[in-house]
C-alpha cells in the first residue's frame, strides 16, 4: 500500500514542480518565507532543524494486535504531512518523518518515544493510540520536553503540558449521546457492557454518575468482558432477562466482532433493542459486518459520511491515496488534524521550539478540519461537536443527531 | 421469584441451557485437533491456533468468492471441507520440516512451534492486512430459531453444536474403528514394538500431526459465524484450547469431551450469576485447585511409561 500512495505523491510532487516551472513566481515567494524565518532563530534547542527540512515522528503500532486500528492512523497522518509539504511545508521547511514501530507493545513505545526526541531531536511526535501506550510514552516526553498529538477518543483523566490531544475526552463523547438517547426513545433504564479495562470503565463510570444523577434512570447491570473474549451467551441472556431501554456498550477489538454477531442472532436487532455504542467507527464495521449493525447507534465527534465541504475533500483525497475501498473512522480524522494543528502551532509561535509552539496553540480555531470547526482549548484538548450516526447495512452511519460544541473537560467534576 | 415472572424465568433457563452447550461445542471444537496432537504425540503445539486460522482466511476468502459467482448459500459446507485440506496438507508439510526433527526434545518443539506461530501470523498480515474480517454468512446460518415468541436459539450456535458433533464422533470413529486409528493408537502405546511389527511410525507421526491441523482447520472455519478473522485470532483460542486438552487429561479423548462440557457449563452459568470476568475468574480457580489435587486430569492415560 505505502508503494501506490508513494508513488502518486511522487506523481503529484513531479506535476508539482512542472507547474512551479511554468509559475516559477509563487513558489519562490513560499521558498523564501526559510528566508524570514533563519534556522538559528527558530530553532534555539537543538531540534532537527534545518533551512530546507524539518524532522517529525510518527509512532504508532505498525505490526501486532493494534495495527488493526493504528494503521488508519498513520494514513491520515502521513498524507496531512504530504499536503502540508505540497502547501510548502512548515514556515519554508519540507517536513520528513522518521517512523517508529510500537508494535502494540507498552514499553516498545517509550522506548522509541526516547529514541525519537534523543537521538532524531523530532521536533513533533504524532502517535500512540491505546491509552496504555501513552502512559507509557508520557515520562519520556515531559522528561524530554516533547511534543505529542495524540488521536484517540479516551477517557480523560489526563493533561500534560507536552500532550495536545486530538480525539475527545470521556465527557465530551458520553454526556450529550446519553442526553439524546434518553430523551429520543424515552429511556429509563441502560445496561452498560464494556470490554475490561480502563477506558471503558472510566467511561462507564461517568456513564452511570450521569444516568442516575442527571436523566433520573437506572442502570439495571454493569458487565465487563475480558479484552478478546468471544463468547457472550450468558451476557445476552442476561440483558434479555433485564429488558433495558438502551444498551450501552464500549466492547472493543476482536470481541466486538463477537458481540455484535451473537447479539443479532440471539434475536435482539435494531428493532428489538435500542444501543448506543462508543467503541464503533467505521473500522470497525468493516470487520463487524454491516448487517450485524443496521439501525444501532454510535457516538462520535465524526462518520465518513459527514456532509460538509472540508469533508468530501478529505475524504476524497484519502482515497486517491489509500483506495477507493478505505474507509475513515473517527480516529482517523483525528489523527489527520495533528500535524496541522502542530504547523498551525509553529507558525504562530514563529518558531519550532516546543515551549513557545505549546503556548501558541490554546486558542486557535483549525476551520478546515474535516468534521468542521474545531478550537483548542487551554486544556490542550479541542472543542468540538458530539455527532449520534445510526448504521446502515453498507457499513457507514446517517447522521441523526449533532450536538453543539462541546468543551473540554477531561477532569469532571461530580463524576470522579 | 426475584421480580420476574415465571415465564421469563422459564425461557432464560432455556437460553441458558443453550448458551452452555453452544459454549461447549466451541470449547470441544477448539480442543479435538490439540488434543490429538499433544495427547497421542506429546509435541505441544503452540501453532494451533494459527492452524485455525488458516481455516478461518480459507472460509473468509471463499466467501468473497461465493459473492462473485453469487453461491453464498451453499459455498459453506465446501468452505469446511476445504479449510480441513488446506490445514491438512500445511500440518504435513510442518511435520515433515520442523516438527519429526524434534520428537526427542519436547520443550524445543514448545518454542519451534511458537516461532512458527509467529511467522505465521505475520504472513497473515502480509496476506490479508491486518484489519479484522468477516465471511459473508448464508442466509441459513444468520438469525435464530424460535420454539416460542419469546426463545430465541441462535442458528450459528445450532449449527456449530452439530458440526462439533459430526467432528467428534468422525474422530472417535476413525481413532477405534478403522486401521488407521489403531495404527496410531500402537504407536502411542509402544513406538518400538509398533515399528517391529511393521507399522510406518514416521508415516504415523506425519498423519496424525496433520489431522490434528486439519481439525483445527474446520473450528476456524466454523468460528467465522460467531467472531471475526485477524491475523492474531488464533492466540485467543490457544490458551482455552490448553485449558480443556490438559484439565481433561493429556491421553484421553473421553477426557477432552468431559472437560469441555464441565468448563463450559461452569463458566456459562457463574457468568450469568455472577459479572462476566468475575465467572471466568472462579472457572479458572476451580480449574487449578481439581489439577492440584489430580495433575493428570480428569481421565488418567492409560499408556504404559
Amino acid at each position: 500500500m505505502s508503494n501506490i500512495d508513494k508513488n502518486q505523491f511522487v506523481k503529484k510532487s513531479m506535476v508539482l514542480s512542472a507547474l512551479s516551472l511554468a509559475l516559477s513566481l509563487p513558489i519562490y515567494v513560499d521558498t523564501s518565507v526559510a528566508g524570514d524565518f533563519p534556522t538559528a532563530k527558530v530553532n534555539t534547542t537543538g531540534l532537527s532543524v534545518t533551512d530546507d527540512v524539518v524532522k517529525v515522528g510518527i509512532l504508532h503500532s505498525a505490526t501486532g494486535t493494534m495495527a488493526i486500528s493504528e494503521t488508519g492512523s498513520i494514513q491520515a497522518e502521513k498524507l496531512a504531512i504530504a499536503q502540508i509539504n505540497e502547501a510548502g511545508g512548515v514556515l519554508g521547511r519540507k517536513i520528513e518523518v522518521i517512523q517508529e514501530d510500537g508494535a502494540s507493545d507498552w514499553p516498545t513505545f517509550a522506548e522509541k518515544s526516547k529514541k525519537l526526541l534523543e537521538n532524531d531531536k523530532v521536533a513533533a511526535v504524532f502517535g500512540c493510540w491505546t491509552s496504555a501506550s501513552r502512559k507509557a510514552a508520557l515520562p519520556v516526553f515531559e522528561k524530554d520536553n516533547g511534543l505529542l498529538f495524540y488521536p484517540t477518543f479516551y477517557e480523560g483523566l489526563e493533561q500534560s503540558k507536552n500532550v495536545f490531544y486530538t480525539g475527545q475526552e470521556a465527557t465530551q463523547q458520553i454526556l450529550a449521546g446519553l442526553d439524546w438517547i434518553a430523551k429520543e426513545k424515552k429511556a429509563k433504564t441502560f445496561y452498560l457492557i464494556g470490554s475490561d479495562y480502563i477506558w471503558p470503565r472510566t467511561s462507564m463510570k461517568i456513564a452511570r454518575k450521569h444516568i442516575e444523577q442527571h436523566l433520573g434512570g437506572t442502570v439495571v447491570g454493569e458487565e465487563y468482558v475480558a479484552l478478546g473474549d468471544t463468547q457472550f451467551g450468558s451476557v445476552i441472556n442476561k440483558i434479555k432477562l433485564e429488558k433495558p431501554d438502551v444498551i450501552y456498550a464500549a466492547v472493543v477489538g476482536g470481541s466486538n466482532v463477537a458481540w455484535f454477531k451473537q447479539l443479532n442472532a440471539a434475536g435482539l436487532n435494531a428493532k428489538k433493542q435500542n444501543m448506543l455504542t462508543i467503541s464503533v467507527t467505521e473500522d470497525e464495521v468493516l470487520g463487524i459486518g454491516g448487517e450485524n449493525l443496521e439501525g444501532f447507534y454510535s457516538a462520535m465527534k465524526y462518520f465518513q459520511s459527514l456532509k460538509n465541504s472540508n469533508n468530501d475533500k478529505f475524504v476524497a483525497e484519502f482515497k486517491k491515496a489509500y483506495g477507493e475501498k478505505a474507509v475513515i473512522g473517527d480516529v482517523t480524522q483525528a489523527a489527520y488534524l495533528g500535524p496541522w494543528l502542530w504547523k498551525a502551532a509553529v507558525e504562530r509561535a514563529g518558531s519550532f521550539d516546543v515551549d513557545k509552539a505549546v503556548a501558541a496553540l490554546p486558542g486557535y480555531e483549525l476551520t478546515t478540519a474535516p468534521e468542521g470547526y474545531v478550537k483548542v482549548d487551554p486544556n490542550h484538548h479541542l472543542l468540538s461537536k458530539l455527532r449520534i450516526g445510526q448504521w446502515r447495512k453498507d457499513g457507514q452511519a446517517d447522521m441523526v443527531y449533532e450536538s453543539g460544541l462541546i468543551n473540554p473537560d477531561p477532569f469532571p467534576k461530580g463524576y470522579q | 421469584m426475584f421480580g420476574y415472572s415465571m415465564e421469563d424465568v422459564g425461557n432464560i433457563v432455556v437460553m441458558q441451557g443453550f448458551s452452555g452447550l453452544s459454549l461447549f461445542s466451541v470449547l470441544l471444537l477448539m480442543a479435538l485437533g490439540l488434543a490429538i496432537i499433544f495427547g497421542q504425540m506429546g509435541v505441544i503445539n503452540m501453532a494451533h491456533g494459527e492452524f485455525m486460522t488458516v481455516g478461518a482466511y480459507t472460509t473468509v476468502f471463499l466467501s468473497k468468492m461465493a459473492v462473485e459467482f453469487d453461491i453464498v448459500n451453499s459455498y459453506f459446507i465446501f468452505a469446511i471441507i476445504a479449510a480441513f485440506i488446506l490445514a491438512f496438507f500445511i500440518g504435513y508439510f510442518v511435520e515433515y520440516a520442523l516438527i519429526r526433527h524434534l520428537y526427542k526434545r519436547p520443550l524445543d518443539t514448545l518454542l519451534a512451534t511458537w516461532g512458527l506461530s509467529l511467522v505465521m501470523q505475520q504472513i497473515f498480515r502480509s496476506t490479508f492486512g491486518a484489519k479484522e474480517v468477516s465471511a459473508e454468512l448464508p442466509e441459513w446460518l444468520l438469525g435464530s430459531f424460535k420454539p416460542t415468541p419469546d426463545i430465541d436459539i441462535p442458528i450459528n450456535g445450532v449449527f456449530v453444536m452439530g458440526l462439533a458433533l459430526i467432528v467428534t464422533v468422525g474422530v472417535y470413529l476413525f481413532m477405534f474403528r478403522s486401521r488407521g486409528g489403531l495404527r496410531i493408537r500402537a504407536t502411542v502405546q509402544n513406538r518400538m514394538m509398533a515399528g517391529a511389527v511393521g507399522i510406518n511410525t514416521q508415516k504415523v507421526d506425519r498423519l496424525t500431526f496433520a489431522l490434528g491441523c486439519g481439525i483445527a482447520g474446520v473450528a476456524g472455519a466454523a468460528f467465522t459465524t460467531i467472531a471475526s478473522t485477524g491475523p492474531t485470532t488464533g492466540s485467543l483460542y490457544i490458551v482455552d484450547s490448553f485449558m480443556v486438552v490438559v484439565f481433561g487429561g493429556a491421553a484421553s479423548l473421553m477426557g477432552t469431551i468431559a472437560s469441555a462440557f464441565g468448563i463450559a457449563q461452569a463458566q456459562s452459568i457463574l457468568q450469568f450469576f455472577m459479572t462476566s470476568s468475575m465467572g471466568k475468574v472462579s472457572t479458572l480457580m476451580t480449574i487449578v485447585i481439581i489439577l492440584m489435587m489430580r495433575p493428570e486430569g480428569l481421565f488418567a492415560s492409560k499408556v504404559r511409561k
